[in-house]
Formats: structure tokens, C-alpha cells, sequence
């Protein structure tokens, strides 16, 4: 089975958020993997390894659209037990999401995976497109912010409990397919393969994204790595969304600490007129 | 010059909440645009809810099909895409519900158009506010293709007033149709009498410090007595506390209710872009260094323990006196 996962660089989303000049001061910002895309990328280790004795198959590829030192993310992924990498060169400014969509299509076309699996959102554009403009582009079905996901037992479909407004939809795709992952994908026993026995948990609480051992990081030193230009994989980026500027929100007037309860309903009543 | 088809989420023969807030956009984008609003129900009971539309629109678009039952981006965006065009609509906009953060982005790709997501503001024809960095700041972005898709953040945009008269009402094919190999299996939700998390006027949330289940159901004797829905941290959530549909927050739901009840939870960045929008915000913590305290308009540092039954007490009695 070969799964491709997108991933986006992102500014720590831990960092104050500065700006400068109207837009967001990124100079000493520190670069991390988009953290839903690094659920991506843990999703897809599990869906090809027996998760009790560590055997794998198929291969995950991870894909990015980034400037030079977005390859420290991508090595980041193949730290992880990714095996291959792909960065197509391009500065954040450039791009949008139908552009992203259009190169990963290519990507695609020439690596032919039975599943595209991302996080549902960048944690600094919060825009949540690209998932499913691409699976749109492709004609290909799509299950976004997935928390659960069960791939058959022919390898065929993958049968995603998605969260919705009102609860959980269970939703099955037939392979190839868009997958976009949310917060508890990386749940303890929120991934079955067929393959990983029921019963096999990765951690325990709300379980998480593996860490990268000493071993994979050295190993990923020498994992393949291609640079590509983005002009190869899409003749026409022009830009359908620009930004034009970036302004901090109004800050909230200062709050008060109330003494005990009963001085906090009467202000709740008098001041606030919220009761 | 162009319309605004505006895709509205609706249920049992009513207009949702969620959509009346796509309305209110729905209807500055085509003053913007010199056009009109035309609103698309699609699915099961699409035509029943046609006439209670009709009250907010000069023009309904009904489109029903037995194998439009089940909502799928698959089945749906074509025919929202199609009568786009049909309808000489160069904005097509949805409320970012689950529903429309799922469907709109298809619809772009089909429509080779730019989207503008979860925008809090239109700032003229082509160009919109939107929060990023999870709600720490605000980005004006411009889309520049002929037809451009939208989703609104829901607390951003009043509900609309219904219009003086009543719009026409007509069913449209739904073409074929194909699932492209998806499918629903099954939904799971829990019916509550209590109001929708994304349109209650005063929420009561809940942290991980509430340590149990059974605690919140204390809490939910809170939110009982002011008519509240209920909402819950992150941690809560991946604690099993409560149902993942109750936590607020930059990737669940974002609200921005009258008053807002912060009960035990810290305050993460990524709570508080789920609610930092909340007209009064009370904060219930023991840790008088826990970051809620930033946003709160009231804090009360103390246990939820010793809190809850007073808060409880308060409000019945100035309920009572009125």
C-alpha cells in the first residue's frame, strides 16, 4: 500500500504573534511540522505496520510545498518512518490552495498512491481547503477530520469516523481516497489496519504522534530526499488568493478577579447585564 | 454583477440557525455584487423547508433525490456547482459548519474558484477578514477568480430578519448523481433538549479539573437553570469526559454566546480561539496564574467544588426575585 502525506511548515503555534509593517513578523519565528500533519503522518505509519512486532509494508512518501528549509520538517517525517521525500520549491507567499492542490495532483499522477492522507487545517492559515479541493480536482471521495479510521480487510476502503457537528458520521471511502485527520486520530486504538492485532494499543491516555527515535534520525540523513520546481508541476500559479495585509484583533478590556461567588452574580447582573 | 447562491442547512421544514448567519452575509455580498440572494436546500425534505425559506429570500432552489438522503461533498457539490452556474452566481457561500467546511472547498474545485474560509467580516466585493494563528490575528484576503467561495464563521454574523414578503420557491433536477465510492454508514449523536453549541446565548464549559463524568453532570444543572448549552475543553474531551461535539476550541466548535462559563479550564491558546469572542467571559479556576484569567471579565479563583453549588444558589435567587 503507498500513502502520500502533504505536509505544511508552520511558525510554532506556541510563539506571541507579532506583527510588522501589516503583516506577521516571522523573522526568529521557529519552524515545526503543521501538528495535524503530524497526525497525518503517524496515521499513515500505522495504517502500513504491524504496530506489535514493528513490520512494515508499502511506503509512505511525505510531500511538501515549501521554501528551502521546509526539508527540516520533511526530515522530520522521515525521522518519524517515513520513507521517502518530496519537496517542490516554492515560498509561502506564492501559493494558495488551489496551486497546492494542482501540484499534489501531479505528484499523484506520477506516484500513484492508493491514499492521500493530511491534517485538516494549517494551524496558521486555519483555511481547512486543500483536503478536499484536491480530492474535488481528482474526482476522488474524501473523509475529513477524521478521528477514527479502519482500513478494510481486502485493502480496499477505509470505513473514517469523522467528527461532525453532531456527533460521529462513520463514512466509507473506496480506495483511492482524500483522508483529512483531526485531533484524535492519534488516539490509542483509533487506527486499524487488519494487519496490527485488535487488541494493540500505541500508548496509553490520549495517546499522540510517535517520537522520532536516535535510530530514525539518523537513519533520515539518508532516506531520499527530491527537490523539485514548482513550475514543473504547475505551469500556471497564479495566485487566487491574496493576502492583503494581517491586523491584531481589538484587545479585550482588562477583567477583574471577584472575591467569592456571591459579589460575581451580583456584578454578573448589575455590570454585565448578562443574567 | 452577479447573485449569491447561498447553500443552507435546514431540519424538520425550518431554515437551521447556522444558515439564517449565511444569510445575513449572503445578503451584503450580493448588495456588494449588485445581484440577489438564491438559496439551495438540497436533500431530503429539501421541498417541505422550500416555504420557510422563501421568508428570507427573493428566490429558493429545491433539489431532491432519494440518493441525496444522506449529506455527502461527493453528491452535493456538483449540484452546487452546477447551479451556480445556472443561477449566474459569482459568490457561493455556506456557514462553516461541519457541513460546510466539508463541502465548500469541493464546490471551489469545481468551480476553479478561490475560497475565502470562516470569514469573520466582508470587506467589499472581492475581499474578506479572516481570523488565522488561531483567532490571534486577522487576515484581509482578496480572491481574484470570477466566482468566489465562501464559508462564515457563524458568530461572526447575526441571524437574518425574515424579508416583508415571501420569495418564489422552485425544485431543480439533481442531475446525475454520483458518490465517487462514498458512503454514510451510520451517524452517532446524542439528542439533547438543550440549545445548539454554536447559537446559545450563554454556554457552560467545562475542563479537564472537572476530573469525572459524574462531575459534569453537575455542571450540566448549571447550564439547566440558565437554559445554556454545554461545552467542554480539548483535554476534557480526549479525556472521555464528555462527547468530542462539546469541545470548543480553534479546531472544534467556535462560539461567542452573551456570557460564557469558563469552569475549570486553564485557558490553552487553543480554547480560547473557540470563545475569546464571548461578550462576558467568567472564569472559574484554582490556579490564579491560569491564562483563562487573560480573557476573563470575571475570575473567581477558587475550586469548582466549592463554586458550583454557590453559583447555583446565586442564580436561583435572583431568579426567583424577579
Amino acid at each position: 500500500m503507498k500513502i502520500l502525506v502533504p505536509i505544511k511548515r508552520v511558525p510554532d503555534p506556541e510563539l506571541k504573534v507579532k506583527l510588522k509593517d501589516g503583516a506577521i513578523d516571522l523573522s526568529g519565528a521557529s519552524w515545526v511540522v503543521n501538528t495535524f500533519d503530524e497526525y497525518a503522518v503517524e496515521t499513515a505509519l500505522r495504517l502500513r505496520e504491524n504496530g506489535e512486532t514493528n513490520a512494515t509494508h508499502g511506503e509512505v512518501v511525505v510531500v511538501t510545498i515549501g521554501p528551502e528549509d521546509a526539508a527540516q520538517q520533511l526530515r522530520s517525517a522521515l525521522a518519524m518512518g517515513a520513507d521517502r521525500a518530496i519537496r517542490i520549491d516554492a515560498e509561502d507567499k506564492a501559493i494558495d490552495a488551489r496551486i497546492v492542490a494542482a501540484a499534489l495532483a501531479k505528484v499523484i499522477e506520477d506516484e500513484k498512491p492508493d491514499l492521500v492522507v493530511m491534517g485538516k487545517q494549517a494551524v496558521d492559515g486555519d483555511a481547512n481547503q486543500v483536503g478536499q479541493v484536491l480530492a474535488g480536482k481528482l474526482g476522488w471521495p474524501q473523509a475529513t477530520f477524521a478521528a477514527t479510521v479502519e482500513l478494510a480487510a481486502d485493502q480496499k476502503s477505509l470505513t473514517v469516523g469523522r467528527e461532525v457537528d453532531a456527533g460521529v458520521e462513520y463514512k466509507t471511502v473506496a480506495l483511492p481516497a482524500v483522508l483529512t485527520v483531526d485531533l484524535r486520530v492519534v488516539a490509542p486504538t483509533s487506527v486499524k489496519n487488519n494487519v496490527t492485532p485488535a487488541s494493540f494499543a500505541y500508548g496509553t491516555g490520549e495517546g499522540g504522534p510517535r517520537y522520532a527515535s536516535l535510530k530514525g534520525i539518523m537513519a533520515a540523513k539518508k532516506k531520499p530526499m527530491d527537490q523539485k520546481k514548482l513550475g514543473d508541476y504547475v505551469p500556471d500559479a497564479t495566485l487566487s488568493v491574496k493576502e492583503l495585509g494581517v491586523h491584531l484583533p481589538p484587545p479585550r478590556p482588562p477583567g477583574q478577579k471577584v472575591a467569592d461567588i456571591a459579589t460575581l452574580v451580583q456584578k454578573l447582573v448589575d455590570e454585565a447585564k448578562a443574567l | 454583477m452577479g447573485n449569491v447562491l447561498a447553500f443552507c442547512e435546514f431540519a424538520d421544514g425550518a431554515l437551521k440557525a447556522s444558515a439564517l448567519s449565511n444569510l445575513t452575509f449572503a445578503r451584503q455580498a450580493a448588495a456588494a455584487h449588485g445581484g440577489e440572494v438564491i438559496v439551495l436546500l438540497v436533500g431530503n425534505g429539501a421541498a417541505a423547508a422550500g416555504p420557510a425559506a422563501a421568508k428570507y429570500a427573493p428566490k429558493v432552489v429545491t433539489v431532491e433525490s432519494g440518493e441525496l438522503a444522506d449529506y455527502l461533498a461527493e453528491t452535493y457539490a456538483p449540484i452546487v456547482a452546477r447551479l451556480a452556474g445556472e443561477h449566474g452566481a459569482t459568490v457561493v457561500t455556506a456557514t462553516a459548519t461541519s457541513v460546510g467546511k466539508d463541502l465548500m472547498p469541493r464546490v471551489a474545485a469545481l468551480l476553479d474558484a478561490g475560497q475565502a474560509s470562516d470569514i469573520s467580516k466582508l470587506e467589499s466585493a472581492t475581499s474578506f477578514v479572516r481570523p488565522i494563528l488561531a483567532g490571534n490575528a486577522y487576515s484581509t484576503v482578496e480572491i481574484s477568480t470570477p466566482t468566489i467561495c465562501v464559508t462564515v464563521r457563524q458568530s461572526e454574523f447575526a441571524q437574518a430578519e425574515p424579508l416583508a414578503a415571501a420569495g418564489s420557491v422552485a425544485a431543480a433536477d439533481a442531475g446525475p448523481i454520483d458518490a465517487k465510492g462514498a458512503k454514510i454508514d451510520r451517524i452517532e449523536s446524542q439528542k439533547s433538549d438543550r440549545p445548539e453549541l454554536t447559537s446559545a446565548k450563554v454556554v457552560v464549559s467545562g475542563g479537564r479539573g472537572m476530573q469525572t463524568s459524574e462531575n459534569f453532570k453537575k455542571l450540566e444543572e448549571l447550564a439547566d437553570l440558565l437554559g445554556a448549552a454545554m461545552g467542554a475543553s480539548r483535554a476534557a474531551t480526549d479525556a472521555g469526559l464528555v462527547p468530542a461535539d462539546w469541545q470548543v476550541g480553534q479546531t472544534g466548535k467556535i462560539v461567542a454566546p452573551n456570557l460564557y462559563f469558563a469552569i475549570a479550564i486553564s485557558g490553552a491558546i487553543q480554547h480560547l480561539a473557540g470563545m475569546k469572542g464571548s461578550k462576558t467571559i467568567v472564569a472559574i479556576n484554582k490556579d490564579p496564574e491560569a491564562p483563562i484569567f487573560q480573557v476573563a471579565d470575571y475570575g473567581v479563583v477558587t475550586t469548582w467544588e466549592k463554586a458550583l453549588p454557590e453559583l447555583i444558589e446565586e442564580i436561583k435567587k435572583v431568579k426567583a426575585a424577579r
